[in-house]
């Protein structure tokens, strides 16, 4: 009977496109809307993702995430080396300052000082130079988005495209001058300014004067060290709050979800392609379902159980479902792909996947549900009614 | 007609009501009914006089009020509702006046659906379609979908549907009412010279006078009572 359910269900063709294109727009705007979510959410900690080397991250305690900067006492650095379990800990400046370009155009970037001595915290791919040849006077590492965008150099001409940044070339960083060496990949952040490393001593000399101007201390464990024992020592002699790399990313990436209203904006996307599913693809099925009956009769008639009929309904809701999530997350993935190279934040893990399709399933199961009882209740005896 | 005495269907004092309280509606008011082996009876009568209450009834997919239906000694009231399902599913074919075929199924599908009901693999239900298509001239319309087959050639797909799983009682509700009268003679002629075969029961709910000929009893029916039964030429 499985086959007959299937072709009921394909045989009034206009009904089961509309199912299908239902279930294919939930799909589609549930995955699209949580991809580009979590596509945002991993900008919020892409700064800390990209530093693999430190296992803890030290920092004022009322720093809430990557961006909140509360500098230290530099002399801070030397009670967090001398804590049992700490094989090394290394300065880093991380701050917003501005670039004069060519044009004499200011630009805000995101200058990250890194260790004079082991050079710690870098970049994690180089596309052009290499991370020692910070060691060179001024030298500075820019990523690649900025250099082609927004450190890029000013057209000329009205209407010429802008000239990428590249190594050799020079800009100026709050007044002193900065001579790119190289070029740099780098996940996007959430405020999507152009990142530029440097070593932490000319990051000083950058920054605008301030009492205290290191940001973070990074830290690695000794082989064996606990990193929560560790963190607790930090805290305890320091007053510092230590956290593990990953409690690190958490933090920043809760402090977005509770004090921004991406979460809510997000969230009422997909809530909407769920409901827009449900009613579209439930109420088509519905009605396919209503349309049907009196053959639903026949069948009972004729001696199918309610047990079957339950099996067939299945079968139909499960075989739109399974099209629908398949053109829509197929739909989804295209769109993540074409726009690989734009600003947009997209990224589609499996748990994206995962609970599309428990969207799905449920629009379908609701779907399906509304059907069966329907058909369940029905009296054989419509079959005689004309 | 059969003389046997051991009846298709007996209806003992059946009385069916629509609704409750003041708008119940008495349906049958005390059937007494017997259809033998063999037989084709037909229930005749104005509309709303129950005969399709009754059908409904004997066919197993309508519960009385009281009294007592037997076919072929079950006594379906009694049992559960998925026994009496697989109960109509083994012994009883239906040919309905709106024909209901599926419509996305070719004749032949349709015809195999009683038997894929039965849990029969789909090969052997379409061998066994085909072969009962062919005892009603259909063979050659096999693959046509109900949409591109007249009217009488759905009848009679219907009717090979019916017979298809070699049911014991078969039963009609009008079904010439939707065709000419050439074509329901040809239709009540294959009920005759097929369906009969084997000792079958057949019930035949009409109100068209064309076919009565065909019949082996007629029963009058009006106001929910049986007022006469008459032998097929007997005046009604």
């Amino acid at each position: 009977m499985n086959r007959v359910a299937l072709k009921m269900l394909m045989g009034d063709r206009a009904k089961y496109i509309g199912i299908v294109f239902g279930i294919t727009f939930a799909s589609l705007l549930i995955t699209q809307q949580m991809s580009i979510f979590v596509g945002i959410m991993a900008r919020t900690f892409g700064s800390i993702a990209d530093l693999s080397q430190p296992d803890v991250w030290v920092m004022d305690p009322k720093v809430a995430m990557i961006d909140d900067i509360k500098p230290l006492q530099s002399t801070q650095l030397y009670r967090v080396r001398g804590i049992e379990g700490v094989q090394w800990a290394v300065p880093l400046y991380r701050g917003l300052l501005k670039a004069r370009l060519s044009n004499g155009a200011f630009q805000t970037c995101t200058v990250t000082g890194l260790d004079d001595t082991t050079l710690l915290g870098g970049p994690p791919e180089m596309l052009e130079g290499r991370l020692e040849d910070l060691r060179l006077t001024d030298s500075v590492i820019v990523d690649i988005a900025g250099a082609v965008g927004r450190l890029a150099k000013p057209p000329s001409e009205p209407g010429a495209p802008a000239t990428p940044l590249k190594v050799g070339d020079t800009l100026e960083i709050n007044d002193k001058r900065a001579t790119v060496v190289g070029i740099c990949r780098v996940q996007r952040t959430f405020q999507s300014q152009p990142v530029v490393y440097t070593t932490y001593s000319r990051a000083m000399s950058f920054a605008p004067r301030e009492r205290k101007l290191l940001s973070f201390i990074l830290v690695g464990l000794q082989p064996g060290a606990e990193a929560a024992a560790v963190c607790g020592r930090i805290h305890e002699r320091t007053g510092l709050q230590a956290v593990t790399r990953d409690d690190f990313i958490w933090m920043t990436m809760n402090y977005f979800l509770r004090y921004t209203g991406i979460p809510i904006n997000f969230g009422t996307a997909v809530l909407l392609g769920f409901f827009v599913g449900v009613a579209i693809a439930g109420m088509t099925f519905f009605n396919f379902t209503q349309d049907n009956l009196r053959q639903f009769g026949a069948l009972k008639a004729m001696g199918t159980t309610n047990g079957t009929l339950l099996r067939m309904i299945l079968l139909q809701s499960t075989m739109v479902g399974a099209i629908g999530y398949g053109m829509g997350v197929g739909a989804a993935s295209l769109f993540g792909y074409l726009t690989r190279n734009s600003e947009l934040a997209f990224r589609m893990p499996w748990q994206v996947l995962a609970i599309s399709a428990g969207a799905v399933l449920l629009i379908c199961v609701v779907s399906a549900l509304l059907s069966i009882r329907k058909v369940i209740t029905l009296e054989p005896a419509i079959v005689f009614k004309s | 007609m059969n003389t046997t005495t051991e009846f298709a269907v007996t209806c003992r004092n059946v009385t069916k009501s629509y609704g409750t309280g003041p708008d119940r509606v008495p349906a049958l008011r005390g059937i007494d009914l017997e259809v033998a082996p063999g037989e084709l009876l037909m229930l005749v009568g104005p509309s709303g006089c129950g005969k399709t209450t009754l059908i409904s009834v004997i066919a197993g997919i309508l519960d009385h009020d009281e009294g007592e239906v037997r076919v072929f000694g079950e006594d379906l009231k009694s049992a559960r509702q998925n026994v009496r399902t697989r109960f109509r599913g083994r012994n009883v074919g239906f040919v309905f006046q709106a024909f209901n075929l599926l419509p996305a199924l070719s004749a032949l599908e349709n015809v195999a659906v009683p038997l894929l009901i039965l849990g029969l693999p789909r090969k052997e239900a379409l061998e066994r379609a085909r072969a009962t298509l062919e005892k009603v001239g259909l063979a050659e319309r096999a693959r046509a979908l109900p949409a591109q087959l007249s009217g009488g050639q759905q009848q009679r797909v219907a009717i090979a549907r019916a017979l298809v799983h070699e049911p014991r009682l078969i039963v009609c509700d009008e079904p010439t009412s939707s065709l000419d009268h050439e074509t329901g003679h040809k239709v009540m002629q294959i009920m005759r010279s097929v369906v009969l075969a084997q000792d079958r029961a057949l019930v035949v709910v009409t109100h068209d006078a064309r076919i009565f000929e065909f019949a082996d009893r007629i029963a009058k029916m009006d106001d929910g009572r049986i007022q006469k039964v008459v032998s097929s030429g007997a005046e009604l």
